[in-house]
Order: C-alpha cells, then structure tokens, then sequence
C-alpha cells in the first residue's frame, strides 16, 4: 500500500477556514450582544421530538439514538415512541409551570402521525422547528442535490401546513449535512440551523441562496449525549448545565450576551425519573438575573438586530 | 507500510527495560521536584480531507459537519478559556500543532507566542496521517512542520507528537536526523528516557494518556469534576515520589473539550492546585529536555541501561 504525493497536497490551507461556509471568529473579540430588556443570556431550549422508522438504514450512518436490535427492534422502537405518547407532555407541563415559550424540533413525520401532539405544542405557544422527515432519512453527500431538496421541501411543506407556522429553524437529524444542505436550506426560506456546534452565539452562514444563521446548540451536555454516549447520571447531567450556565452568565459581565442552549429529547429528558432534574436546571438558571428564555428564531432575530 | 518488512514485530524494539528502583537521580533545576508541563493540542481538522486506507478521518461522509465543528469550537471559543485558566495558574503552554494553523488561525498563535509558549509539531492536520506513506513523504512532512513553525514563530521544533498518534516504524529515526529532540509518541514512564536512533539522541518525554482530556472525557467517560480529581490525585502521587529523584508530569488538552463552559472551571482549579506546590517546576518539554541533557541525565541512564543488561543478561 503506498499513498500518492497529492497526499500530501493542502489546497484548502489558508487564512480562516478550509471551506467557505462561515469565517473564523474568535468568540472573544466580537461587538458584544446585548438581547431585550439587557438581558445577559439567552435561554434556548430545544426538546427533540422524533420518530425512528423500525426499517431504518444503516447506511450510510445511522442517527444517533437509532434502533440497535435485530429487525424488527421492538425494544427501541416502542422506547423512542414513548417520547412521543408520554415524555414530551412531561417536558411540555414543565414548561408551563414556568411559563416558558420554547423551541420544539419535530421529525415532520410527526406532524402527520401524531397531530394531537403537534396541537398541542403549538398551542402552549412553542415555536416549530423542522428537524428533517425522520430520523432514518439522514442528510448526507451521497444524496443527489435534486433528492436533498425534495427532502427538505416535503418536511418543511409538512410542518408548515400542519402547524400554521412559518418554521423558519431547522435541525437534521444526527446533525448531519451534505455539502449542499445550507444552500438548500437557504433556498426553503429557512433562517437559521442548528447542526454546528462551534459557538455560543449565533453566526452568519455564506450560502449561495441568500443568508443562513447558525444556532448554538450545546453537543455535549445535550440529555441524549450524557445520559447515552456519556453515560452519566442525572445528577451529573444537573451539575455540567449548571457549571456551563455559570461560565457563561459570568462571561457576559465582559463580552456581551451569550445563548444558553438546553437540548432536550421527549424520550430522554421525558422519562419519569428524568423530569424532575429538568425541573431543578431551569430553576437553576432562572433564578438568575437577566435570563431571557425565547423560542429560537427571536433569538436569532435579536442578534440580526444588532449585527 | 510502504518500502517496510512486512512482517509483524512484537516488540517496538525503541526503548530498553530499565525498573524504576535504584535509577540515576534526576535533578530538575532549582532543585524542584516535579516538571509539570500542560499540552495543548491545537488542532486543525479539514473539512473535506482525503481518505488514507488505514483510517478515515471521519466516521461519517464528509462533511462530517457536527464533529468538524465539534472540533472548531475549540478554535473560535475554547482556546481562550483554556488559555485563561493556564494564564492564572501561570502555566506556559507547549502546544502540539497542527502546523497547518499557523496558516489558518494566525491570531491564535500569536496569543500563544506572546506568552512565551512552546510550539511542537502534530503534524500538518489531524485529518492526515502517516499510515502508508513512504520515507521520504514522511520525512517532506517533517520539512513543511519545521520551516511552517520557523517561519510563523521563529522557534526551531524540538518536540513531535505524531498526527492522530499514527507511525512509522522509521518515524523516530528520520524525527531524530531532522533535529527533533523528545517524543511524546510514547508513554511507557514518568521520567524522560532514552529512545534508540539512528542518529542524534532523541528521548522519549512523559507525555500520558491517562492526563488527556480527550481519553478522560471520551474514552473514559469521566465527568468535567471528576477530571479535575484525577489530575489532583496524579499530581499528589508523583509529588510525592518525586522526593528522591526529578519526574514529571504532563498534562495533554483539547481547548474543544476542555475550553467548553461545563469544564473549565474544574480544570482551572486543579491547575491552580498544582501551581500552589513549592516543588513543581512549571514548564516546557522544550525545558525539560535540555535540563535531561545538560543535568546529566541522559548519559547516566544509558549507563545504567548498559549495566541493568549486563547484570541480567539481557542485552
């Protein structure tokens, strides 16, 4: 086995990024943010709302959270669903209870299977976020660019039909994208994504349709991520947000507002001996001074406001 | 491997067994202790790198956009809060470069080269490795790492830590012909040792994996707090054995891990914890290979390798 020469050739070693989605910026030097009524952080809470086909691919990755078993998987299958049946109202009564409007990403699968559910998070007065068809159909380059489309179009047209809403958000399912996926998502009349996990503000994304936000939306203190990839208690989970909150909220004394972004999943965060830690982290972080907790796109709209 | 014997060793065959009673004493200077240095892994991964048929840079299809992020986050927020916290505990850094990023995020290195850091070479990106190159592709990367680190920051390497920790068995003798002094590919000890070269007298610097925040965090499973133990209870242990002869401790970063906010504050203070001991040199690798050399140190091993072998017969 050998390796030829252009092995060793960088075409894309230059100033900034090696792609031209985005530009480099240090987190640390830019005009600071300020969000309404001077708040320092921006609370974005984003429940994962999602439906795992039991004939999901395997190829060319599965999502994470996707069925394990041999077919036909019962175990996860009907596990995933209980997000859907019970957990999500959970996570929806706590949200209540504090009054809170939220962000929820729904597979648009969802819209069409459950419109009960779909009722009733719209009518909490939670924004719509497009989180693709479902979690077996991932975004990736082996996708033609006529088929990606076709996808985002049929989940989007879904969503927006079915809630009344505009659904200006988009997350992928297993955050995943082609190379084409924000043009194409710029090109639905989508706003802002959610799959980069770079930063702890918004930023602005170059497509060739028009511009793209990108949402801060934390990796590795998402529910799923600790409680299944990390495999860390519920406590745990309750310490790192808090210990995030801290670092950020205490940033903002210097450079500005920062997001504070809570991902959550219905069959996760939703789950009986779950709920209550969700209800201790936002008792936590509301207990704070200058907390603004807002569906996602005005948070985005906040900091287009301002840059 | 391209050029190699193809068959399998079972044995690196790069270093000699030495145990760690009755060793040459090692003397730090200052006479502290223990040399802790912290490395910073200051990373470039590409966006849509090439396929090496040992290993794929990504698991997914690029673009891998969440992990490639994932990693950027280190690059637009992490390092900062990292370089905070080591700026507090008055930590240099010795940072294992992705050279490549001299190119790309100049602003970085020059936070680092204003503090007086040491920057070693981890390749030209993390996305390309060595498996399957021939000797001489390899020895070009070590060309492009020294003259790109030269010519952004005037330093001369002198530490390599191998892209994505791939080698070569050659790798050590075409690192040591180029001028490199320590590797940090190795982790068989707490002391500096002595690496068999064809050329030169590169030694091997204790550099662990049990430290790294990437094995802690992910392999591992640790939480951010409890990383903050493990380092506590490493330093207290080697502080100790250090008493009768010089050791060190090497702490090795990620700023995408452990520059994010639910982690930062438990490292800061486990750094700030060790600074607050009499008996630690705070350093570089840089510095803790010319003390090896000038103290000593190095000659005194391979003697007492030398006589270790004759004594056992084991040479």
């Amino acid at each position: 086995m050998s390796m030829p020469d252009t092995y060793l050739h960088y075409p894309a070693r230059r100033y900034g990024m090696d792609h031209e989605r985005y530009e480099w910026s240090d987190l640390f030097q830019r005009k600071p943010i300020v969000w309404p009524n001077g708040a320092r952080i921006a609370l974005s809470v984003v429940t994962h709302v999602q439906h795992f086909p039991l004939d999901m691919p395997a190829k060319p990755f599965k999502a994470p959270g996707a069925l394990m078993m041999p077919y036909p998987d019962f175990r996860y299958y009907t596990n995933r669903d209980y997000g859907n049946r019970l957990g999500v109202f959970r996570i929806l009564k706590v949200l209540a209870e504090k009054g809170l409007h939220t962000s929820f990403a729904l597979n648009a699968v969802v819209a069409e299977r459950y419109p009960a559910l779909l009722k009733a998070i719209v009518d909490a007065g939670h924004e719509i976020v497009a989180h693709g068809y479902d979690m077996g159909k991932v975004h990736h380059s082996g996708l033609t660019l006529e088929a990606e489309s076709a996808l985002i179009d049929q989940s989007l047209t879904l969503l927006r039909q079915k809630s009344g809403q505009a659904v200006s958000g988009w997350l992928s399912p297993g955050r995943a994208q082609s190379f084409n996926t924000p043009d194409l998502l710029a090109a639905h009349a989508v706003s802002y994504c959610f799959d980069w996990a770079n930063d702890d503000l918004p930023y602005a994304m170059v497509t060739d349709q028009g511009s793209l936000v990108s949402m801060p939306l934390a990796y590795e203190t998402d529910d799923r991520v600790v409680a299944d990839e990390y495999f860390h208690s519920e406590p745990e989970w309750v310490q790192q947000i808090k210990d995030r909150f801290d670092v950020l909220y205490r940033e903002t004394e210097t450079y500005g507002g920062r997001v504070m972004s809570l991902p959550l999943h219905s069959w996760v965060s939703g789950m009986p001996y779950r709920v209550a830690y969700l209800r201790e982290v936002l008792d936590y972080i509301l207990s704070h001074q200058g907390v603004w907790t807002a569906p996602s796109h005005e948070i985005v709209a906040a900091y287009q406001a301002q840059v | 491997m391209a050029g190699e014997d193809q068959t399998l060793r079972s044995d690196l065959g790069l270093y000699d067994y030495l145990p760690w009673p009755n060793r040459p004493k090692i003397t730090w200077p200052g006479n502290k202790k223990l040399a802790v240095w912290i490395a910073p892994n200051i990373e470039f991964y590409e966006y849509d790198p090439p396929d090496n048929p040992t290993r794929k840079p990504w698991a997914r299809p690029n673009p891998d956009v969440l992990q490639y992020s994932h990693r950027d986050y280190g690059n637009r927020a992490g390092w900062q809060r990292m370089m905070a916290a080591m700026d507090a505990a008055g930590f240099r850094g010795s940072v294992s470069l992705n050279v490549a990023l001299c190119e790309h995020h100049p602003e970085i290195i020059k936070a680092c080269a204003d503090r007086g850091w040491e920057f070693f070479s981890h390749g030209i990106y993390n996305t390309r490795y060595v498996y399957n190159l021939d000797i001489e592709q390899e020895r070009a990367i070590i060309r492009d790492a020294f003259e790109t680190v030269r010519n952004h920051t005037g330093q001369e390497l002198a530490g390599w830590l191998s892209p994505a920790l791939s080698n070569n068995f050659w790798t050590m003798d075409i690192l040591s012909e180029a001028g490199i002094q320590y590797t940090c590919d190795m982790f068989h000890d707490d002391q500096p040792m002595p690496v068999h070269v064809k050329t030169g007298k590169l030694i091997s610097m204790p550099y662990s994996l049990e430290m790294n925040d990437v094995i802690v965090y992910n392999t591992q499973k640790v939480t951010p707090r409890h990383y903050a133990e493990i380092i506590k209870r490493q330093f207290d242990q080697l502080y100790k054995d250090a008493d009768d002869s010089g050791m060190v401790m090497c702490i090795p970063l990620h700023p995408y891990l452990v520059g994010q906010p639910h982690r930062i504050e438990a490292f800061a203070e486990a750094i700030s914890y060790i600074s607050g001991h009499e008996g630690v040199w705070q350093t570089t690798g840089r510095e803790i290979a010319q003390a090896y050399h000038a103290s000593g140190a190095y000659d005194a091993m391979k003697k007492a390798i030398a006589s270790h072998q004759d004594e056992w017969g084991t040479r």
